[in-house]
């Protein structure tokens, strides 16, 4: 299935997690916060979320700001 | 009697912070030098912004890998949004990362939302309008504004926890523009309400910018690129330090008023010169 992450399009197998997702981009999950479909999917939710094709998805980190 | 500083703490909401300097964590030449100014700035609340992962760069360094969360009180700002709707959606961004953290910033937010890229201004209706939608979700919000008193106004009724007005436009560093218009800010925002906190936001230049704005009296000022781009970050962050600590100093033990002539600081008695017709 195709889904976008952070506006860019990604193939994942049927049946995949965000856990699976964070899994393959390889990054620190203490560190982040996942969007799908503009509303927060919080962390404890990570493992039951199942996505579908067509999921907009933003993984986002915490950047120097002012 | 003496005017005592050292216990003199900024009350935002339910946070309650040591240092009346806000610091950013935008734009140091490294995080390793960021790290730093932070801890010679003496502030113990930093802001910081949430962006996309940059999912190329998998082992690239986190700016989280130099921040000390267990001393420092984050505080996520939706810079880059000109929507409320967005604004809304990176400010619960930022809360689950931070309650993934532990950190106490989690319940709070330093709400941008911009109308052009060009003066960064910012969007006063649709500020209001995230306002409200971020107090009914539960959020501590502390609104980027501008100047204005009838804004900063309107920006309590939503239900701010603080309004900051800009003292100019962010990273000019052309220091307070409008004296007046922030004391009458002040005016608006603490009548029957003294501890209601007003906080200068963007616009600092030197060290002198942070001690007038607080010679005001406001309770707090919060400043990124003053610090981030000087030519010396470190020998900045202890000026921005300093000058918190002399303009709040200033402003408790009170200023004498302005006069158009002088006044002799010496006995004007016993004097052995002439004086002049």
């Amino acid at each position: 299935m195709r889904v976008d992450v952070n506006g860019e399009p990604r193939e994942l197998p049927d049946g995949s997690t965000i856990t699976d997702l964070l899994q393959e981009l390889k990054l620190d999950r203490r560190y982040l916060a996942v969007e799908r479909n503009r509303e927060v999917v919080p962390r404890e939710r990570h493992n039951e979320t199942r996505l579908v094709g067509g999921d907009q998805l933003e993984v986002v980190t915490l950047v120097g700001g002012g | 009697m003496s005017t005592d500083v050292s216990a003199d703490t900024l009350r935002v909401g339910t946070h309650t912070l040591s240092s009346r300097l806000i610091v950013g964590t935008g734009k140091y030449a490294t995080h390793a030098e960021m790290q730093k100014s932070l801890e010679l700035s003496g502030t113990d609340c930093i802001t910081v912004a949430v962006r996309r992962e940059r999912l190329i760069d998998a082992d690239g360094n986190n700016l989280l890998d130099f921040i000390d969360t267990e001393r420092y009180t984050l505080l996520p700002n939706t810079a880059g949004c000109f929507n409320a709707d967005d604004a809304v959606r990176v400010a619960r961004l930022g809360r689950e990362i931070l309650l993934g953290l532990e950190n106490p910033g989690a319940d709070w937010v330093k709400l941008e939302v911009l109308s052009d890229t060009r003066t960064l201004l910012p969007d006063p209706v649709a500020t209001i309008e995230a306002t409200e939608m971020l107090v009914a979700d539960g959020f501590q919000v502390l609104c980027y504004s501008t100047d204005d008193p009838v804004v900063a106004r309107r920006l309590k009724e939503a239900g701010a926890a603080s309004v900051m007005p800009a003292g100019s436009p962010i990273g000019s560093g052309q220091g307070i523009l409008n004296p007046n218009n922030i004391r009458i800010c002040m005016e608006y925002l603490k009548e029957n309400d003294p501890d209601y906190p007003v906080i200068v936001d963007a616009g600092v230049g030197t060290a002198s910018d942070v001690a007038e704005a607080m010679e005001l009296g406001v309770d707090g000022v919060l400043l990124n690129t003053a610090v981030a781009h000087a030519a010396d970050p470190y020998g900045m962050a202890r000026a921005m330090r300093l000058a918190t600590e002399a303009g709040r100093l200033a402003y408790l033990s009170g200023r004498i008023p302005k006069k158009l002539y002088a006044t002799a600081s010496s006995p004007e008695e016993g004097v052995i010169s002439l004086k002049p017709r």
